[in-house]
């Protein structure tokens, strides 16, 4: 059985050709390039080219990319800078659609004391900008917002809080990680002090992310040690990622147009023909602003576990907002924030695209799906007559 | 897929007894659409002999909702009434061959829905909802509910708790109660595995403690980088220093302060938090 991957905001394959530029660093060229002899120092050239073809991807200078290990510590340690240099500032922004490497965070924060704001959004998960612009004090050390939401895709307003934020002269950090190398991002138009990236929601592997720092922002490491990435972020270099990570961005330049028309439009036809296919089915949030990958679908009156259990069985990956798929009890933050019905939440379905699916995939999940919902709301007590 | 029993996946994949009984003879139905998981449960009785002629069941929930469920019906069919009432939540577990810890609710749901029917269709009225004490909001879960899945399942710890009936897996408010239901039931025999609390220090004595390690761990490691640190006052279990010097200015402030709360907890108390002015 072939699988159908479309759950491409959790992770995403490594792009052949980004495979085949890392793997020398990890056979042969395994040198470290804080070393004095060629073997390894030479490595520092390699890196400096990785480190412009991820800048150029975001319209960054070289020296304003600092190599993380993954997007949670990226969001991290923008935000601890912004605690770090101000003090006596103790009030943080976020949001209540925050991924958990920012919105955990900022809990741990409240209970040392920060004061955190979370800024509510509205049925179609779009943010309450008036609820922000309330939010905003004296006392407030930085703002950080999601570029998209990984649950529904939905884009944030980045541009006009960044607008603000740079009046009055506060920290604006965004967690772009579902949002680069999916649709154009360029630093130099966007009033953005940090923003945070992730390789493997690219076409990179896993354990490699980027913190972008404008130049000028005070910047003050989360990770200290040796003088690494000019003693912003310490520890060895994970060269064959980085490596990786600059081809992987190439490539997104590269086919960043073509792709996002491809995908919405693989993604719309899905979207579409589900909904026709199946009554009591819903999109939740704000098509209008939104990813062109994905797609989240409530199914209502079935569970959403069941439903992903079922679509395994056909080799079909996708992911779900539901409490039973997360280990947890309660279903998705982002879902209930939006306020979307219970007998609607617990049967969320999410569908994100990538590059590498065709469009007879999508054909075969539509096939597909219909009828496991038919079947499960015949198990239900609640969907008799569907 | 993951964590479930090849039976289990059997069961979810071709449920057995599908569906509402015709004019049942008994009806069981247990949770809600909000609570993520509901099952409703129709019988049919033999009058003479008591006896369940057909069970059928439907379930919205997860995977392992829908195959206990499924479960339970292949497990009365057959059982006389009181054969049926001996069956618990664990039998229905153990014939899918064992659920995950975290999906237990999913038994329990099944043995309530059980008990409901017949409950009902003895002509046992159920106590009245009002009189129940909810002890769980999120997932509504009475006090009674809890009690009894404890006590059938030996249940020790809140996380179990949370496993079996849901309750505590939401907001959390209930965590205190479920704690006092658990200490209320086992405290004839102590909870189980819980370290004894150490000794409890005296404010003079923790003071005391507190100035002691900072004078001779911390601060000489401090003064050998040019910094220094004062104690400025103790609150409960917060410490409350200055940092003088070196350190102000050093990039290490951070780290200093956690490591000093570090050496504190390990050498005084636990709870110790550390913060500075
Ligand atoms: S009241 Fe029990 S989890 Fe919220």
């Amino acid at each position: 059985m072939n699988t159908i991957y479309l759950d491409n905001n959790a992770t995403t394959a490594v792009a052949p050709a980004v495979l085949e530029e890392m793997l020398p660093y990890l056979k042969d060229l395994y040198g470290n390039p804080s070393s004095m002899h060629t073997f390894g120092g030479q490595l520092g050239s390699t890196i400096r080219e990785a480190r412009a073809k991820v800048a150029a991807l975001l319209g960054a200078e070289p020296e304003e990319i600092i190599f993380t290990s993954c997007g949670t510590e990226s969001d991290n340690t923008a935000i601890m800078s912004a605690l770090e240099i101000y003090p006596h500032k103790r009030h943080v922004i976020t949001t209540r659609v925050e991924h958990p490497a920012v919105y955990s965070f900022c809990k741990h924060l409240a209970r040392k004391g920060y004061r955190v704001t979370y800024i509510p959004v509205d049925s179609k998960g779009r943010l309450n900008m008036d609820a922000f612009y309330k939010a905003l004090d004296d006392d407030t050390a930085i703002v950080s917002v999601m570029y998209a939401n990984n649950e529904t895709g939905v884009i944030f307003p980045v541009e006009e809080i960044g607008t603000v934020l740079r009046e009055r002269d506060i920290l604006f950090h965004t967690d772009a990680v579902q949002a680069v190398g999916k649709i154009p991002l360029d630093t130099r138009t966007l009033p953005i002090d940090m923003l945070s990236l992730s390789g493997h929601k690219l076409h990179a592997p896993k354990g490699i992310g980027v913190l972008y720092v404008r130049k000028g922002t005070r910047f003050y490491p989360y990770i200290i040690g040796g003088h690494q990435e000019h003693g912003r972020r310490a520890g060895t270099e994970n060269i064959a990622s980085i490596i990786a990570l600059g081809k992987a961005c190439e490539l997104a330049a590269e086919n960043l147009e073509t792709e996002g028309t491809y995908l919405s439009r693989l993604r719309d036809k899905l979207e579409a023909a589900l909904l026709r296919r199946s009554p009591d089915a819903r999109i939740n949030g704000d098509t209008e602003h939104r990813l062109p990958n994905t797609t989240n679908i409530s199914f209502e009156y079935v569970e959403g576990e069941a439903i992903l259990l079922r679509l395994d069985e056909y080799g079909i990956c996708a992911s779900s907002g539901s409490a039973c798929t997360s280990g947890s009890l309660e279903p998705s933050h982002v879902l209930r924030a939006m306020g979307v019905p219970f007998t609607a939440m617990h049967g969320s379905i999410r569908f994100s695209l990538s590059r590498y699916n065709t469009e007879e995939e999508i054909d075969k999940v539509i096939e597909t799906l219909p009828p496991i919902i038919k079947e499960l709301r015949m198990l239900s007590p609640y969907g008799r007559c569907t | 897929m993951w964590e479930y029993t090849q039976k289990v996946k059997d069961f979810f994949l071709h449920p057995r007894n599908v569906g509402e009984i015709e004019n049942p003879d008994a009806v069981g139905e247990v949770g809600s659409i909000t609570c993520g998981d509901a099952l409703k449960l129709t019988l049919k009785i033999d009058k003479d002999t008591n006896r369940i002629i057909d069970a059928k069941f439907q379930t919205f929930g997860c995977a392992s909702a829908i195959a206990s469920s499924s479960a339970l019906t292949e497990l009365v069919k057959g059982k006389t009434l009181d054969d049926a009432l001996k069956l618990t939540n664990k039998d229905i577990a153990d014939f899918l061959g064992g659920l995950p810890e975290a999906k237990m609710h999913c038994s329990v749901m099944g043995k309530e829905a059980l008990e409901a029917a017949i409950a009902g269709y003895k002509g046992e009225a159920k106590p009245p909802e009002s009189g129940e004490r909810i002890v769980c909001k999120c997932f509504e879960v009475t006090e009674d509910k809890i009690r009894k899945v404890i006590i059938e399942n030996h249940l020790t710890t809140v996380d179990e708790v949370t496993n079996y009936t849901k309750a505590g897996g939401g907001c959390g408010a209930c965590i205190p109660d479920l704690e006092a239901i658990l200490r209320d039931i086992w405290s004839v025999k102590p909870v189980a595995e819980r370290p004894k609390e150490p000794k409890k220090l005296t404010n003079l004595q923790k003071i005391a403690l507190i100035q002691d390690v900072l004078e001779k761990e911390i601060r000489p490691r401090l003064q050998a980088d040019g910094g220094d640190l004062e104690l400025l006052d103790v609150e409960g279990h917060k410490v409350i220093v200055a940092l003088r010097a070196m350190c102000v200015a050093c990039p290490m402030g951070g780290v200093t302060i956690k490591g000093i709360e570090e050496k504190l907890r390990e050498l005084v108390s636990g709870d110790i938090v550390v913060e500075e002015r």
